[in-house]
């Protein structure tokens, strides 16, 4: 009791440093789960504004807004600072805000480093946006960073490669933090097989992030020494071998998909058990489904290149591996209907977000498994059709699972309760003009509209219309997101119980809201931990 | 007479339909929704496991968002439903939801499979053409015939695609999808494609004939295709691997014809490179 006391009262003294040195020397991993946040917004924005010229431009055929160079920027830098920028930071920004008060413990096992690697993202950011503004401008040669185009850039070319160096530093730093705070933190009492979904999805997370980041930054200084110290890695004049480093590349980046995706697994499982008031189903198969899913995301990154002519037994093997993947996928999402089958459903905004990823995530995951096939693919691939499949797996799915869980757990942060009606309208404007948006690009691809294109035929203007429309409201509805964050954080109803949600179960709403800048100092009890797990 | 012309009138609403052959460049808008037929064996075959994987799609999704929608509706709280906490985990039903998917991808994968076995059989063809994609267009060389084309967007269309070029697109014929000099190919021959690129990676897509490769420098890739012999037309795609800022602008347009029209074209083309290049060190000559 005296114990308990004096855990309240040091609770109401948090030692803090004030002004700038709170930020910049932040080892408190809620302020640097805060700062994460924050720069994923804004990086989203930024991301998202280069959609909307993107959309602009496609607005109709002959439209001529941008020089195609500069449209090949924009969609270059649109999808490295949504994947780098946007989707990457918010998630660690959430595992560290999560985490320790889902574990019991104190805060990440490793805050200096914490610091390090949120501080490095900044000014890779940096870079990559400050090349916009050098001569010749943004790289302009996709995401995918293909030899030889890329070569053919020029001062953008070293910050392009230095920044996703930075940013890979980051986030492999980010992820063992991650491992060593799970590994060696949990409260006494919290087995592996007792953790909340959400950490067992970033521990998987974090080691794809560990295997894979060194060999995103061993293709990309390959392509550094081609440049500039006269190697021949990708060259094919010197001996290289162009198709070498899309081999390397989707190593990584086939991983890097599920990077994107495996937390959102997480947050649905923690959500949807809420909101169902009922337990999750089949907790052990989501455990091995995902852990299945990271296993086989080592062994697809062939079917990004069915193309580029592989022998046979290759394409076939790749054709398999990844129809391979639909099934754990699938079992997560038979658990998920399963957990909402013969609950007490009801629909806040996480809920709806969820429940919005479920169909939509889905739907991506059916595309997924019609490129899959590898004829079908030859017709697929390189169109509007890949454009929908990974969109609808990225932006209702990735987006939608860190827009449900910051809504889920927001009133933890702030305590205090944002504006609901607010939030459904964010919602629903959002699940409707994504649809419009991103549903009419398979029609385009099926028809024969190439991606990366600034320009187009005249019989796609239709569709390209409705995709554009569809893409300002969805642009401008996500405005109302920081509204609503903003409001909350200023004139949010007080949140005055552990937990604003009836069904949520979990050590994070064992504690007070908001939780205090130290919590879990000294691990949850026995009791404590009893009472979170229990249904 | 009349009958003829109901006739006729069914057999374009037929290909409409179907909307394969007809070929879907110039139609305008809204109708633009799938994958066509195309006119190869190959590009049919394609479009029948496309339309297979999508019915077996719609299927699943219609069993899974079911039962979603169901939930949704009837398990709400609001209409008063008590959660059935004891519903937890069940091994048997895992091990139903696992094995069943797998038993619809191998179903999925077997005809997959072979249709990519028979794709990638590249022997016994007919006529070879060397196709090497450039910054920004195609070159097309037969090989056995000192035929060369050099296919580049049409003069309309560049003219058209400038900046502030003020000319409408649908006022050009096949905007953005016509070249200066078409590749002509016979029907009904095995016509293998022998690809490459001399500067960075492109990519020969022309969706009726069901045939998309990477053009990579250092490499030479194969691909085949037979029109059907009831198919000579004009069949256009376009570059499908960012190849820079000229990506959208350089279009394949292919020219099927009968043999017999080949071959005549074939010898005239002929002819007249063999004069031209025969001119040309005469031409050089004089003027150095």
């Amino acid at each position: 009791m005296a114990e308990s006391h004096a855990t309240a009262v040091h609770a109401e003294h948090d030692h803090k440093p004030h002004g700038w040195r709170r930020w910049v020397f932040a080892t408190n991993h809620k302020d640097i789960g805060t700062m994460y946040l924050i720069l994923s917004g804004f990086m989203f924005f930024v991301g998202g504004t280069a959609a909307m010229a993107i959309r602009a431009q496609l607005f109709k055929s002959g439209m001529k807004l941008f020089d195609p160079a500069m449209f090949n920027s924009l969609t270059t830098m649109h999808g490295l600072i949504m994947i780098f920028g946007a989707i990457m930071p918010s998630w660690v920004g959430l595992a560290n805000w999560m985490i320790p008060l889902q574990v019991g413990a104190p805060d990440m096992a490793l805050p200096r480093l914490n610091n390090l690697s949120f501080w490095i993202l900044p000014f890779a950011f940096c870079l990559l946006i400050g090349s916009f503004f050098v001569p010749g401008g943004a790289p302009a040669g996709g995401w995918t960073m293909y030899p030889p185009l890329l070569q053919q850039f020029g001062a953008s070319f070293p910050m392009l490669i230095f920044a996703i160096h930075l940013m890979g530093i980051s986030s492999i730093l980010g992820a063992i933090n991650v491992v060593v705070t799970i590994m060696n933190l949990r409260a006494p009492g919290m087995s592996l097989l007792r953790m909340p979904l959400f950490v067992w999805t970033w521990l998987i997370t974090a080691y794809l992030l560990i295997a894979v980041m060194p060999v995103l930054a061993g293709a990309v200084t390959m392509q550094l020494t081609d440049h500039f110290f006269g190697t021949s890695f990708f060259n094919a004049a010197g001996g290289g071998d162009p198709v070498l480093f899309m081999h390397v590349f989707w190593f990584f980046g086939h991983p890097e998909v599920y990077i994107l995706i495996l937390p959102a697994f997480g947050v649905i499982s923690e959500i949807i058990p809420t909101f169902s008031r009922k337990p999750l189903f089949g907790y052990e198969a989501m455990v091995y489904a995902t852990a299945s899913i990271a296993f086989l995301s080592f062994i697809v990154w062939g079917h990004h290149m069915f193309t580029v002519g592989m022998p046979v037994a290759a394409q076939l093997f790749f054709m398999l591996s990844t129809m391979l993947i639909a099934v754990p996928t699938g079992v997560k999402v038979f658990n998920w209907v399963a957990t909402m089958w013969r609950g007490s459903l009801s629909f806040e905004p996480p809920m709806l977000f969820a429940v919005a990823f479920l169909f939509l995530f889905s739907i991506g995951g059916f595309s997924g498994l019609m490129l899959a096939l590898v004829p079908a693919d030859y017709q697929y691939h390189g169109t509007y059709f890949v454009v929908a499949h990974f969109h609808y797996v990225l932006v209702p799915g990735a987006v939608f699972a860190i827009m449900g869980a910051v809504y889920y757990w927001l009133p933890k942060w702030t305590g205090r309760m944002y504006d609901m009606s607010l939030a459904k309208w964010h919602f629903w404007l959002s699940v409707i003009f994504v649809n419009v948006l991103f549903f009419p690009m398979h029609f385009l691809g099926l028809a024969g509209m190439p991606r990366r294109i600034p320009d187009y035929a005249p019989q796609f203007t239709d569709w390209n219309m409705v995709a554009s429309i569809g893409g300002f409201i969805f642009g401008a509805s996500q405005l109302l997101f920081p509204y609503i964050i903003w409001k909350c954080v200023r004139s949010g109803k007080p949140v005055e119980a552990n937990s604003p949600w009836d069904g949520a179960h979990g050590l994070e709403w064992e504690l007070p809201s908001p939780a205090p800048y130290h919590s879990w100092q000294t691990p949850p009890s026995a009791a404590v931990l009893a009472h979170g797990a229990e249904h | 007479m009349k009958r003829a012309r109901l006739g006729r009138l069914l057999g374009t609403l037929a290909l409409a339909f179907a909307g394969g052959s007809m070929p879907a460049w110039g139609k305008s808008g809204w109708d633009e929704l799938n994958m066509m037929h195309g006119v190869t064996n190959v590009s049919t075959r394609i479009y029948a496991l496309h339309m297979m994987a999508f019915w077996v799609c719609v299927c699943i999704a219609a069993v899974v968002f079911g039962v979603m929608i169901w939930s949704l509706i009837f398990h709400r709280q609001s209409r008063g439903a008590v959660p059935d906490v004891s519903l937890t985990h069940s091994t048997k039903v895992e091990v139903v939801w696992t094995a069943v998917p797998v038993l619809i991808l191998v179903g999925m994968a077997v005809p997959a499979a072979r249709l990519l076995v028979k794709i990638n059989n590249n022997t016994d063809s007919q006529l070879s053409i060397r196709v090497t994609g450039f910054q920004w267009g195609w070159r097309y060389q037969y090989v056995g015939s000192n035929v060369s084309i050099i296919s580049k967007l049409s003069e309309s269309s560049t003219a058209a695609s400038m900046m502030h070029s003020g000319i409408s697109p649908t006022s050009v014929p096949h905007y953005l999808l016509s070249v200066d000099h078409q590749l002509v190919v016979p029907v009904g021959e095995k016509i293998r494609l022998l690809i490459t690129s001399i500067d960075v990676i492109h990519s020969w897509w022309v969706p009726d004939l069901g045939v998309k490769k990477d053009a990579i420098p250092g490499y030479i890739n194969q691909a085949s295709f037979t029109i059907a012999p009831n198919k000579p037309g004009t069949y256009r795609g376009q570059c499908t691997e960012l190849c820079g800022r000229g990506h959208a602008y350089m279009p394949i347009v292919v020219h099927a014809v009968t043999p017999a029209a080949f071959e005549a074209w074939l010898k005239q083309k002929s002819a007249a490179q063999s004069e031209a290049a025969a001119h040309a060190p005469a031409a050089a000559a004089a003027s150095s």
